[in-house]
């Protein structure tokens, strides 16, 4: 009985988020006594996850599985399950796996638990502390079914070397047995920059910077601390950032260590997506803007005299510290 | 084209989140209920299909009475009829289950949910019904057309968007984007009187598996108080020695 983690890549990389569940996985194994299996599509970098305590990669290796289909992809997963006898089935909080988890549930008849953010309080009965009411709250979820599913939140638990000798066995993927006409026709992507989701560092501004015109100094802050952008609400909704960048409670959620919010009043909906960010630091011409209470640091001014001078600032003390 | 939209009744958006009875329930002293906002902005793409391309539109809600002024609201909005599925909404698997119900005797084109609820945070309820009534089915959809039987929808990815072709009957996991946040309805005094009169039938739930249980709940420690820079340098300084992030 060993525990299955699913490791993403992208164009045969893994991305950060396979290291970190691959990581969580090891970390349960131990304390279940067992070992952990790791499945991967189209990964060039397989043995590297035995950084991370993987003793196993089921690979599949197969063209049609280059673009993401969830429901291939659940059946995929699910019948490596069946074929390790995993119990526990670990996986990332991306957005293509919040996609395919719930699909892997129903066809393992499996209790889901997302955004957890620590290892388990206990294995029997098993039990993990998750974030919920868009994390104005904690929940400890018990699962009750056989089979476990645990999506693990981004940035919670980190990446953790733990070297273990591993073997590579290709398999071959399986195709959904359920109505699956769902197909891929265009898939539009920044690339070279980095996404909220994985970003350690994240800009954010919100309608106190007045308009489009003058994000050119919050994306000059994201290039030089090579972070992701990111807005509020309102500012997605007027159109000035696309939607995939909205930060909040109906937005995106934000774990990463350090996150900027600059002209941004703090409303409970947009601190409810950044909670879970490490170090929060506020740039806000009023002292009374809510999200000084939320912040750790911050820095009361004027937001198109203080981001020229840190960027500047900022540019200095790379050169230094490299 | 017959539409059902799942609707989850949540505590609006600037609740106060508390715990009672030992931390193990959630306070609902003095907190509004409204419908999931991801649920709303499905709700309204309903009703655009209602008005642009002649479908029927029907609400399901799996919970007590207590759910009932919600699904008025959704009434009054403009669906059709409503079910209530008497049974108390405690697990993400449990509420699929109850729900592929209504849609395997319903003969339902399209089923629409919200990618998540925002209370319970779970995001599993549109996939697993999917899977239980053998329906295609898109997460995270920010647009939805249809053209007889052929969807076109677009889904976020992280980083960017995805566009996808499928087909009917499939279920859609919706968020912002499917509409304009300005067109977003507020009921009106003749869309409230009208849904007095509407159908708000009540189920009794179907045998289900309650595959997790949340036993407590807890809050994020208190904050410790903001330290402000007098200036840029002091806050680099701050930032790099003592929270160590750059
Ligand atoms: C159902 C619902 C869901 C919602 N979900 C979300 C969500 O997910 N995410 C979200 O963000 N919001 C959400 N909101 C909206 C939220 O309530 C706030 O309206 C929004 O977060 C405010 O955005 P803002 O801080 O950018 O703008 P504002 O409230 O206008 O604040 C702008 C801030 O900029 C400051 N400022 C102005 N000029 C300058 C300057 N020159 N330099 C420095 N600072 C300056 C001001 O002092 C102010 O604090 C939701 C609302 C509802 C009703």
């Amino acid at each position: 009985m060993s525990v299955l983690v699913y490791t993403e890549s992208e164009k045969g990389k893994f991305k950060k988020n396979a290291l970190e569940v691959a990581s969580y996985a090891s970390a349960v194994a131990k304390m279940m006594g067992t070992t952990v299996t790791a499945i991967a599509f189209n990964s060039t970098e397989n043995e590297s996850l035995g950084e991370y305590g993987v003793s196993k990669v089921l690979h599949i290796k197969d063209e049609t599985f280059n673009t993401f289909n969830a429901g291939d992809y659940a059946a995929t997963i699910a019948q490596a399950v069946k074929s390790t006898d995993a119990k526990l089935v670990i996986l990332s909080s991306s957005t293509d796996t919040k996609y395919l988890a719930p699909l892997l549930a129903a066809k393992l008849t499996a209790g889901y638990a997302p955004n957890v953010v620590a290892a388990p309080e206990s294995i029997t009965p098993f039990m993990v502390k998750r974030t919920a009411f868009s994390n104005k709250g904690f929940a400890h979820t018990q699962i009750d079914t056989d089979v476990k599913i645990v999506g693990v939140s981004n940035n919670a638990f980190g990446a953790h070397e733990n070297k273990t000798a591993i073997t590579v066995e290709e398999i071959s993927g399986s195709k959904d047995d359920k109505k699956n006409d769902t197909k891929s026709v265009d898939i539009d992507k920044v690339v070279g920059k980095a996404t909220i989701a994985d970003a350690d560092i994240v800009v954010s501004a919100g309608r106190g910077l007045k308009g489009p015109e003058n994000w050119g100094m919050i994306e000059e802050l994201a290039n030089v601390l090579g972070a992701a952008t990111a807005c509020s609400k309102p500012v997605s909704d007027l159109g000035w950032r696309p939607h995939g960048e909205h930060v909040g409670q109906t937005g995106k959620p934000v774990a990463s260590n350090l996150y900027i919010a600059i002209g941004i009043s703090g409303a409970i909906q947009h601190l409810a997506g950044v909670s879970a960010s490490k170090t929060k630091v506020v740039i806000n011409n009023d002292p009374e803007a809510p999200f000084f209470k939320a912040a750790d640091y911050g820095i009361v001014g004027d937001a198109f005299e203080v981001v020229p001078e840190l960027i500047e600032k900022l540019k200095d003390f790379k050169a230094q510290n490299g | 084209m017959k539409i059902l939209v799942c609707i989850s009744n949540v505590p609006d958006t600037t609740s106060k989140i508390n715990f009672s009875e030992g931390d193990t329930k959630f306070d609902t002293n003095g907190v509004q209920f409204v419908i999931n906002p991801n649920d709303e902005f499905g709700l309204t793409r309903a009703m655009w299909f209602k008005e642009k391309q002649g479908a029927t539109v029907h609400i399901a809600t799996v919970g007590g009475p207590n759910v009932e002024p919600t699904m008025r609201k959704a009434l009054a909005i403009g669906a059709d009829e409503a079910f209530r599925i008497n049974a108390e909404p405690t697990d993400g698997f449990y509420v699929a289950q109850q729900l592929a119900e209504i849609v395997k005797n319903g003969g339902y084109d399209l089923v629409i949910g919200g990618k998540e609820s925002i209370d319970y945070n779970g995001g599993m309820v549109p996939g697993i019904l999917a899977s239980l009534t053998n329906m295609n089915f898109i997460n995270s959809c920010i647009s939805l057309e249809i053209d007889g039987n052929n969807v076109s929808a677009v889904r976020e990815i992280d980083g960017g968007k995805e566009t996808l072709s499928s087909s009917l009957p499939i279920v859609i996991g919706g968020q912002k984007g499917l509409v304009a946040e300005s067109d977003l309805r507020i009921p009106n005094m003749r869309g409230i009187m009208m849904a007095r009169k509407k159908n708000l039938g009540i189920l009794e739930p179907v045998d289900g598996l309650n595959a997790t249980e949340d036993k407590k709940f807890d809050k994020p420690a208190a904050k410790g108080q903001v330290k402000l820079a007098d200036n840029v340098d002091q806050l680099i300084d701050l930032l790099h020695k003592e929270a160590k992030v750059i």
